[in-house]
């Protein structure tokens, strides 16, 4: 075991791979020589040259296209795109091709493709360095849609869908590349260090796509996040002295619904909360796919906590992050408190 | 062996810089065509190398725009003033003052000649690297400072980054932080101006880097086939964020080139020669006014600084690259110039400096007043859900009031209330 920051975690899931699977290529805009603007690619040209990490032009759209002719051609890609923010330019490539082409050729072409992409906000980078776009890919059928939440998650995450036989959206909230984040920006930075998810084995092992994971195992409500809030929610119920279960998602599509259901059949009440705006976020299918199996159960209205209904703001930052105060209120709303 | 090319820019950190690989012309060897010529008759242009100054300061050949000493004055405090209000920027960003800063040192002669050379009415359609266009058109520089700062005068509501300025009555289009969006809606710009009969042009900039992006293709395909009334700037800085021109597609053929395979005019033009740079946006507008279309212009410059503040270029160039740099300086070149024609002097510049520099520091004195990002009075937070629509809709009033409620709740959890 070592500890990894997030950064390390997902190098090394990348280095792992290529070393045991010369089909393994890396490209993207800086992430070469340069190793990437936030290091995670950082040395992988040095040791498997520049055939393997392709520095790519800035074009989103042709990286995700190219990705899919080098998969077509039995190459693995693992295509970043630098901020999720960038990734519109190539959404005909990911939505009417990559998500497709097992489908509209009978399995006949695969293009196994993992694109990786920094979401999230928390580091001011004012709306074009900030989104948080998951819902608009778990809407698109052929694509997997993945987001971890701590370095161990992140390499196991990331080497299950390299190994993965299908294409794979592989979003990495930026804000906690460093360490764990509990919504409150005062407070000093924590690393990873300190958090048992810190520890990660140096070699090869898998997190599986397509589970969820209960991080916190607790009674009187069910919480059910991804990314960075997993922490803020954390945090927030522990201020609010709640005993709350949660439930870190960790694969968006496909959804791992029932130990999710499980949990809110346990506790009657349940909480969903993610970073992303709230208007057809992919809280709205949670709470949709939740209420379906668990409306008998349940004690009072699921709440949702998201980001509002607006650009991601470059000087209210704090006041678009979702932070404890908003997970609060619905904690209370849940709990049947006003 | 792998076959793939993979492009390799000629020199990493610790290397001599060695620029041998850029195509130079001698000043006025390039010809300057017709302004009605078909682009499929002056590729010369856009292989070659447009340069009025020459190694002896002087403005020769067929491009010298022939301008009065008081419009090269002109042209070199704006150049000046965007130098310095970029450094002065720069240094408040690393005192914490505002989050982020572009500075566009190196290449202020593309900005602020291409400016001059157009008339108040066109419009501009920018990248975040052509601030010397705001110093020529004359935007206050306490209004670009208070966008830095994102305070209670930001012309963006504290919406945007710092640079993503905005300037509707100035004709400038409000910046992205997406790349080479603006490019094609600049000819959808000029496609309108033909439509309605309008006399003005419009203008856009672009990075090499970003000329990768299917952007490109979409503005200059429609600008080829409306034949419309357009400026498209490819600024060759050499280098977007770590990857030089080559990973572009900058090693094979000049980008300028790529206007004649579209069947428009292509120019490439010493991007630091201010008279040079001047002289063909000139030419280009005229181009436009008269009906030949469009012409891509690509501007062969350096990236002196790094790409922003969150970046650092000595991991990947030559920490001294920029002393060798072929093309020189543009603000030493137009002022060696104006010494050498007698119409300036040593003494000038560094009161201009001085004079600037003043300028720019009483500006900053000003624009705090109005508070900082992270001090001093902030914006109203409701604004963070205006203007999402015309119509303030029901769901953001709700959002709004939580909003409210949840700064309400901060004090009780202990957490602090920032916009409190």
């Amino acid at each position: 075991m070592a500890q990894m920051n997030m950064i390390q975690a997902l190098n090394s899931a990348m280095d792992v791979m290529m070393a045991r699977d010369p089909s393994v290529v890396v490209m993207g805009e800086d992430v070469g020589y340069f190793g990437g603007v936030f290091r995670v690619t950082d040395g992988l040209q040095r040791k498997y040259g520049d055939q393997r990490v392709l520095d790519s032009p800035i074009s989103e759209g042709g990286i995700v296209a190219t990705a899919i002719g080098m998969a077509v051609n039995g190459l693995k890609p693992v295509a970043e795109i630098q901020f999720a923010d960038y990734i519109y330019p190539a959404v005909d490539q990911i939505a009417s091709e990559l998500a497709r082409i097992r489908y509209r050729s009978a399995g006949d072409f695969t293009a196994p493709v993992v694109i990786r992409a920094p979401c999230g906000g928390g580091i001011r980078g004012g709306q074009t360095h900030s989104q948080s776009p998951e819902a608009i890919f778990t809407h698109i059928c052929g694509v997997k849609v993945v987001m971890p939440s701590n370095p161990y998650d992140a390499k196991g995450l990331l080497i299950a869908a390299i190994e993965d036989d299908d294409p794979i959206i592989f979003f990495e909230p930026k804000r906690i590349y460093n360490g764990p984040f509990d919504g409150d920006p005062n407070k000093p930075a924590v690393p990873w260090s300190t958090h048992a998810k810190g520890n990660v084995p140096e070699g090869h092992y898998k997190v599986p796509l397509g589970k969820c994971d209960i991080v916190r195992p607790g009674e009187q409500v069910t919480i059910v996040t991804y990314g960075t809030m997993v922490y803020v929610c954390e945090a927030a119920a522990k201020k609010l002295n709640i005993d709350a279960e949660i439930i870190d998602v960790r694969t968006m599509s496909p959804l791992d619904i029932d130990p999710i259901c499980s949990s809110v059949k346990k506790t009657g009440r349940c909480v969903v909360a993610h970073e992303a705006t709230r208007f057809s976020g992919f809280g709205a299918e949670l709470s949709a796919s939740i209420q379906e199996e668990c409306f008998w159960y349940l004690e009072s209205p699921i709440q949702r906590v998201a980001g509002w209904d607006t650009p991601y703001p470059h000087a209210f930052e704090w006041e678009y992050f979702p932070g404890q105060a908003r997970v609060a209120l619905a904690l209370r709303a849940a709990m049947g408190e006003q | 062996m792998p076959r793939l090319h993979v492009p390799r820019p000629p020199t990493r950190p610790g290397d001599k810089p060695d620029f041998s690989y850029v195509e130079l012309s001698p000043a006025g060897a390039i010809n300057k065509p017709d302004v009605n010529a078909r682009a499929r008759d002056m590729v010369e242009v856009a292989v070659g190398l447009v340069r009025v100054l020459d190694d002896k300061h002087e403005a020769v050949g067929q491009w010298n725009p022939r301008l009065e000493a008081e419009d090269l004055q002109v042209g070199l405090r704006h150049m000046l003033l965007t130098r310095i209000f970029d450094d002065r920027m720069q240094r408040t960003q690393r005192q914490g003052k505002i989050s982020f800063y572009m500075r566009s040192y190196g290449e202020e002669a593309v900005g602020v000649a291409q400016a001059m050379a157009l008339q108040p009415g066109d419009m501009l359609f920018p990248s975040y690297r052509q601030q010397g266009i705001y110093m020529v058109r004359g935007k206050p520089l306490v209004e670009l400072m208070c966008q830095l700062l994102s305070n209670t005068r930001d012309m963006c509501k504290g919406r945007q980054l710092p640079v993503m300025y905005h300037w509707n009555a100035g004709r400038i289009f409000s910046i992205s932080g997406n790349l080479t969006t603006q490019f094609p809606q600049a000819v959808g710009w000029a496609m309108a101006a033909a439509i309605r009969n309008e006399d003005h042009i419009a203008c856009t900039w672009i990075g090499e880097g970003s000329s990768a992006e299917a952007d490109f293709h979409h503005g200059i395909i429609f600008a080829a086939v409306h034949q419309a009334p357009v400026i498209m700037n490819i600024v060759n800085n050499q280098w977007a964020i770590s990857t030089f021109q080559g990973t572009a597609g900058g090693e094979q053929r000049s980008f300028a080139a790529r206007g004649p395979g579209y069947g428009i005019a292509g120019v490439r033009v010493d991007g630091n020669d201010f008279l040079a740079v001047y002289s063909v946006t000139q030419w280009a507008a005229q181009r436009a006014r008269m009906g030949g279309g469009p012409t891509l212009i690509e501007l062969v410059t350096y990236r002196a600084s790094a790409h922003s503040t969150s970046d650092d270029p000595s991991r990947y160039r030559p920490k001294d690259d920029y002393e060798h740099w072929p093309l020189g300086d543009p603000v030493d070149r137009l002022k060696n110039h104006l010494i050498a024609r007698g119409d300036w002097s040593e003494k000038q510049h560094k009161d201009l400096h001085a004079e600037l520099d003043a300028q720019v520091v009483t500006a900053w004195k000003e624009a705090v007043q109005f508070g900082a990002l992270n001090e001093g009075p902030r914006l109203d937070r409701h604004l963070m859900f205006e203007d999402v629509y015309k119509e303030f809709p029901e769901n953001l009033r709700r959002q709004s009031e939580q909003l409210a409620e949840e700064i309400k709740l901060n004090a009780e959890l202990g957490l602090a209330a920032k916009s409190e």
